[in-house]
């Protein structure tokens, strides 16, 4: 049977992909330019027993979804910019928590109120400190249609698999762009879901570290009782300041994604083998790079491309490991300079770096790009 | 058709264009079995101010997602003209709308100008319906797109009850264009 296809919407695609990973719960409070994640899904989940509520304020939309997770539901909400430091405070609380859930942020520019229909790539620092304190971040940053139903699948499997928030962050020219999706049949892609107690409820302690660094989470509503708090936490729940404690728990937490970074971490490596330029980049700038390197090979010039699909955990790794190959590094993206600088920290001075930013509500143009490369080459 | 086609539907936020676009791009996706993508660009006012809907199409992946050399632009108000007309590529298809663009921008272009809106609102009937006509017109000048594929598309985005009005409309904006540029 053909598979089928459609002509979608970037965040027709996230609502699509959130749906086929099992999502029964949306709380938001809609924003451009995230607003049709909101909008497929306040038609779709009633369709199927799932709820969708938009709340008084991003805050109490990001409370929504981490109360919901605890009754064992996979859940969702979308945001942008401002939306985003907004639930910050509860985000920070679903790391402590250990609550899975997602969070699609649409990045136009900012600060504040910013360019609310303009593209940009400035929130990814938010994604790993916006939260104050240590904790675990990943953020997937997807760069076509297709690929932004895929992440969220993976956001879901990845949230659900290591108990904690995951960002899908996709700039808004991906977000509101339209190409062709093939959808995936159901048990095509990877399905995770939440790893149930194995204890009856009065053995249940919702942090007991004797299951691994990743302990079941129980679903309220069925005979298992708890204590969900911001503090620091026992294995009961309940708070504690208990000093060797804390500080193997805060390890803990933090491990959880520093410990399985190869199981996180996705890129993807274009005409690299033999580059002596390389342009590291990720979202709808990958796209005019992978157009600028295809231009500056027809003119004889070998350039490549490393393009980010997991902004955090950094591919670290990979990147060092490209620097000591590589003549030049370019790191073009649409705020100025968060990549740039994540770049330089991770290659111990190998390469040089020379970042293209853009903070005007207008993309990274694949001559911009190109021009670069004659540059540095 | 291996390189990159590109298209620029441009006018005053409200009248469509993205829709247009939308339109344009699945016809060529979905019906005409190519690769293409629809991108838009528009200010925080929900009527109004420049607005433009961008489509690309191609036989091969497409990296960009943006215009880069445009091949044909519509522009219904003369800001848009002004503003979107500056990347549009020697030879390329110009299509105004000869009631509201009179300062035609400086360049060698095919241009095709005919009353777009007037014509959605005295021979087909709604003023509404004018995205459809210059889709039509696009989709005659072009020929990047099937007439049937484009008839498709235009059919399967539009409420039932409308059917025959967009229909006309888009006929109507195929003829004109094409009894234009004659």
């Amino acid at each position: 049977m053909a598979k089928k296809v459609a002509f979608l919407q970037g965040n027709e695609a996230a609502a699509q992909g959130a749906l086929y990973a099992g999502c029964t719960f949306f709380g938001g409070y809609p924003i451009t330019p995230s607003t049709e994640v909101a909008e497929v899904l306040s038609n779709e989940l009633p369709k199927i027993g799932g709820k969708f509520i938009q709340m008084e304020d991003e805050i109490g939309a990001m409370a929504s979804v981490i109360g919901a997770s605890l009754t064992g539901a996979k859940v969702l909400t979308a945001t942008s910019g401002p939306g985003l430091s907004l639930k910050q405070e509860l985000i920070g609380y679903a790391c402590i928590a250990e609550t899975p859930c997602v969070i699609v942020n649409v990045m136009r520019g900012g600060p504040s109120t910013g360019m609310p229909t303009g593209p940009s790539q400035s929130d990814v620092m938010s994604a790993k400190w916006g939260t104050h304190g240590d904790h675990p971040a990943i953020c997937l940053v997807p760069a076509s249609v297709q690929e932004l139903f895929e992440e969220t699948v993976r956001a879901f499997n990845l949230a659900e698999k290591y108990r904690t928030p995951v960002m899908v962050m996709p700039d808004e020219i991906v977000a509101h762009m339209r190409e062709r999706i093939v959808f995936p049949e159901p048990g095509e892609l990877e399905v995770i879901n939440r790893t149930a107690p194995s204890v009856p409820p009065e053995q249940y302690k919702p942090y007991d570290t004797s299951f691994g660094d990743v302990p079941p989470l129980a679903a309220f509503g069925t005979n298992y009782r708890f204590h969900v708090t911001g503090l620091n936490k026992g294995q009961d729940g309940f708070p504690t300041t208990k000093a060797a404690w804390v500080q193997a728990e805060e390890e803990r937490q933090v491990r959880k994604v520093e410990a399985n970074v190869d199981d996180i971490v996705q890129f993807e490596e274009y005409l690299l083998d033999d580059a002596e330029v390389a342009i590291v980049a990720f979202g709808s700038t990958s796209r005019s790079a992978r157009f600028a390197v295809n231009e500056a090979r027809k003119e004889g010039i070998k350039a490549g491309l490393f393009r980010i699909k997991t902004f955090w955990p950094f591919p670290e790794k990979q990147i060092n490991a490209l620097a000591g190959k590589v003549k030049a590094i370019i790191t073009p993206e649409m705020n100025l300079g968060m990549c740039t600088g994540v770049v330089k920290g991770c290659i111990d001075g190998k390469a040089p770096v020379h970042g293209i930013f853009r903070v005007d509500g207008e993309p990274i143009n694949p001559g911009q790009i190109l021009e670069k490369i004659k540059e540095v080459k | 058709m291996s390189q990159r086609y590109e298209i620029r539907f441009s006018g005053a936020g409200g009248q469509g264009l993205i829709l247009a676009g939308v339109i344009m791009a699945e016809a060529a996706s979905i019906y005409d079995g190519k690769q293409a993508v629809q991108s838009q660009s528009y200010g925080p006012e929900a009527r109004g101010g420049a607005s433009k809907s961008e489509v690309i199409v191609s036989d091969a992946t497409i990296d960009y997602p943006k215009a880069t050399v445009v091949d044909a632009l519509l522009a219904l108000t003369q800001e848009a003209c002004d503003k979107y007309s500056h990347d549009l590529k020697e030879g390329g298809v110009l299509l105004i709308d000869s009631d509201l663009v009179k300062n035609l921008p400086k360049g060698n272009f095919k241009t095709v100008a005919f009353p777009i809106i007037n014509t959605a609102k005295n021979e087909v009937g709604r003023e509404i319906v004018a995205n459809i006509v210059a889709l039509g017109a696009i989709v005659a000048l072009t020929g990047v797109v099937t007439k049937e594929s484009a008839e498709k598309a235009v059919l399967s985005r539009v409420p039932e009850a409308f059917l025959e009005l967009n229909k006309k409309a888009f006929n109507m904006g195929y003829e004109k264009a094409i009894a234009a540029k004659a």
